[in-house]
């Protein structure tokens, strides 16, 4: 709590207890009548003033700005109009109520600042990744430095428990750093000299001295924190819609105040302080701050519950696009892919072993820089013993041919094969198929393909799972190949062989094919997409951590390459919604009710505060409830081999 | 320019949806937008004008909300 909320907690204690106290006191057994009724007006008039008179200063200041739809003015006509019926001896005394809304007002007035200060800094703390110093050695010794000093290729240190502060290459030093706060992810990440390392992590074990890749600006730390300040500037159209309705609102509630207080006295006779009395309720009930406030402060809870678990949304109108997605598309390589070559399957004929296979096309590809021939390599775990290499030769586009241990290897394509004459048996394979002869022996065949994210299938159930209609899948690559994937991971639909503009066209095809109020997501790994990231409804960025395109121009970044983050995204924007919606269906619900009953003489300014005050309150308690996003579905490694069909 | 400002004692978000509409309609601003929740000013306006376009805004802030400062 500020020292400005202690000392409206303090007013607000006493004025309480002077209330009560009042409320039981008998006035009329002291007094007679009607002196009881000045006294009480006077005793209920110090807890009212105490409580108050900031909202009276106030109203009184904002009367000479000329703004009379204010709710401290609204707040004060109707306080010092229910004690002004003192006026009207013959009704029921209204002294204890005017006080009653003033503290009740004011004790919602608290809370809500009290709440929005808890969500602002709760967020404010997750957000707490900036960095604010950087070690570097400076003749000899250990200074610390602003990061913004720092230029490109600078070296720095970065001890144990502290904020790497630029992103950056690990030159000297293994550790393994924490990389939560950016992408949710709870296993520490180990690194090496050589390991690319981001802003904002906290280096766990031992020292590590980095070379800077960006300088402070330009480094993600900075990025996210620029990103998430300016996704105020991107409102919902809910939101939007709430303040609009405001401002005529309130206008509108006051005119009917107005015509109740007025037109059945002067023209059908009725009793002054009764229907008088009906228009103050109404004004009580025309403040819109629990609606007003209720929607951004869900939105904000949202976008900061998903930034906790490396979901980084730009603004709330995305949250609200993501609630309605119906259809998600993905650029297959590095969203559901790994978008790296490994080996999928060995398949060797009689006579040979998978060892014997991978043993031979590892040696007799042992120099070349062929992907196919790296994965080739990891894949055989064996040490690789260059002395056994008699001799090597290459065949562009076709493979190798080697002399291992005097024994002729030939490892290629069906092309070298049928070259050689070695009788090769075709495979239905989806991949890149390498077939491997020993000494004129078919000794069977390599299967290359480009590895699925473990947790690809999962996501797709999972977004299924969240009512996403249609999962598509766009790749350059061969039909077969995508055909496979597609129906390995459960996508409804693929579009196989595009070039890189194709994706737009046929992206563009998609969305016309949709109703106007479903929306469409893209996902796409930040490589060479972002004209289809800013075309689509909602453009997703995955596996986002340093790729500066990316940011720029997604929607949502997703800090890590887990597909499954995607469901997440969405399940927390429905959440999100939900809330939005309950608050708003509440607050109006609540308050028509309240209106209705008070033009009708059935609800008094009691109702009218709970209106008001308790809307606002239960509003704000169920808005905070978009903050609490679970760490779930947490996953370490991506890189399970599978084959591809 | 495009500019973000903290918004010091914004203390109602009706007041703050108030002042936003009010600083769009001053001339000289393309977009003005204020987040209650992280109490920021983002004011995208004309260079030539800015400062006074500003001075505007905070007088548009001090007649919605009188504790309400603009911090530059």
């Amino acid at each position: 709590m500020t020292a400005k909320q202690k000392r409206m907690l303090s007013r607000i204690i006493v004025a309480l207890i002077l209330f009560f106290l009042f409320l039981f006191l008998p006035f009329d057994r002291w007094f007679s009548y009607p002196t009881s009724l000045y006294v009480e007006l006077g005793a209920f008039l110090i807890p009212y003033l105490i409580a108050g008179y900031d909202v009276v200063l106030r109203a009184l200041r904002n009367i000479g700005h000329g703004q009379i739809f204010d709710e401290n003015f609204l707040m004060t006509v109707a306080t010092i109009g229910a004690f002004a019926l003192v006026c009207f001896p013959d009704t029921e005394p209204h002294m204890a109520e005017g006080a009653a809304v003033m503290l009740f007002y004011q004790v919602g007035e608290l809370f809500q600042s009290y709440a929005v200060g808890r969500s602002r800094k709760s967020i404010a703390d997750m957000m707490e990744i900036a960095p604010e110093y950087a070690n570097v050695m400076r003749d000899g010794e250990l200074v610390e430095v602003d990061p913004y000093e720092l230029a490109l290729g600078d070296e720095f240190i970065v001890k144990p428990g502290e904020r790497i502060p630029l992103d950056g290459t690990v030159i000297e030093g293994e550790s393994t750093i924490d990389t939560a706060a950016l992408t949710g992810e709870s296993v520490p990440r180990s690194v090496r000299p050589g390991a690319e390392i981001i802003s904002g992590c906290i280096n766990l074990s031992s020292p590590l001295t980095v070379r800077a890749d960006k300088a402070f600006e330009d480094s993600t730390v900075s990025r996210i924190l620029e990103l998430v300040e300016n996704a105020a500037d991107k409102k919902a159209r809910t939101e939007s819609f709430i303040t609009r309705f405001a401002r005529y609102y309130t206008p509108a509630v006051v005119g009917f105040a107005l015509i109740l207080a007025l037109v059945p006295p002067l023209f059908f006779g009725q009793a002054w302080s009764d229907w008088i009395l009906r228009g103050l309720t109404f004004l009580v009930v025309s403040c819109p701050c629990a609606l007003v406030i209720s929607v951004p402060l869900s939105f904000f809870g949202g976008i900061g519950g998903a930034s906790r678990v490396g979901i980084l949304v730009k603004g709330s109108n995305y949250l609200e696009a993501l609630a309605h997605s119906k259809t998600v598309v993905f650029d297959k390589t590095g969203t559901l892919t790994n978008g790296t070559f490994s080996v999928t399957a060995v398949n060797p004929t009689s006579g040979f072993t998978e060892l014997d296979l991978l043993e031979a096309a590892a040696h007799a590809e042992a120099y070349s820089d062929h992907p196919v021939a790296t994965s080739v390599r990891q894949a055989y775990e064996g040490v690789i013993d260059h002395k056994r290499i008699e001799s090597a030769e290459e065949i562009s586009g076709q493979g190798v041919k080697a002399l291992i241990d005097t024994r002729k290897v030939v490892v290629g394509n069906q092309l070298l094969m049928a070259n050689e004459g070695i009788d090769w048996a075709t495979t239905e394979l989806v991949g890149t198929v390498l077939h491997v002869a020993i000494d004129g022996d078919y000794a069977g065949n390599i299967l290359i393909a480009d590895s699925v994210k473990s947790d690809a299938r999962q996501a797709i159930a999972a977004l299924h799972h969240e009512g996403i209609e249609t999962t598509v899948m766009l790749t350059g690559d061969r039909n077969d190949v995508a055909e496979a994937v597609a129906k390995d991971l459960g996508i409804d639909r693929f579009y196989a062989e595009l070039l890189p503009q194709d994706k737009v066209t046929q992206l563009e095809k998609l969305l016309q094919a949709m109703p106007e109020r479903d929306k469409l997501a893209f996902v796409g790994d930040g490589i060479n997409d972002a004209p289809v990231l800013t075309r689509a409804d909602i453009g997703i960025a995955m596996g986002a951590m340093g790729s500066d395109a990316a940011i720029e121009a997604a929607d949502v970044v997703l800090m890590d390459d887990h597909p499954l983050k995607i469901a997440k995204a969405i399940a927390i924007a429905k959440k999100t919604m939900a809330i939005v919606w309950q608050n708003i269906v509440l607050a109006l619900g609540i308050k028509f009710a309240v209106l209705i009953l008070a033009a009708l003489g059935i609800a008094n300014m009691w109702m009218a505060v709970f209106a008001d005050v308790g809307v606002a309150i239960l509003a704000i308690l169920n808005a905070m409830r978009a903050m609490s996003v679970k760490r779930t579905g947490e996953i370490s490694g991506t890189s399970e081999i599978r084959p591809a069909n | 320019m495009k500019r973000s400002y903290k918004l010091e004692d914004l203390c109602c978000a009706n007041c703050a949806s108030k002042i936003e509409c009010d600083i769009n309609k001053l001339e000289g601003v393309n977009k003005a937008s204020i987040s209650f929740m992280t109490q920021k000013l983002l004011l995208d306006a004309d260079d030539s004008s800015f400062d006074q376009i500003l001075d505007k805004a905070q007088s548009i802030c001090t007649k919605y909300e009188p504790d309400c400062v603009i911090l530059r």
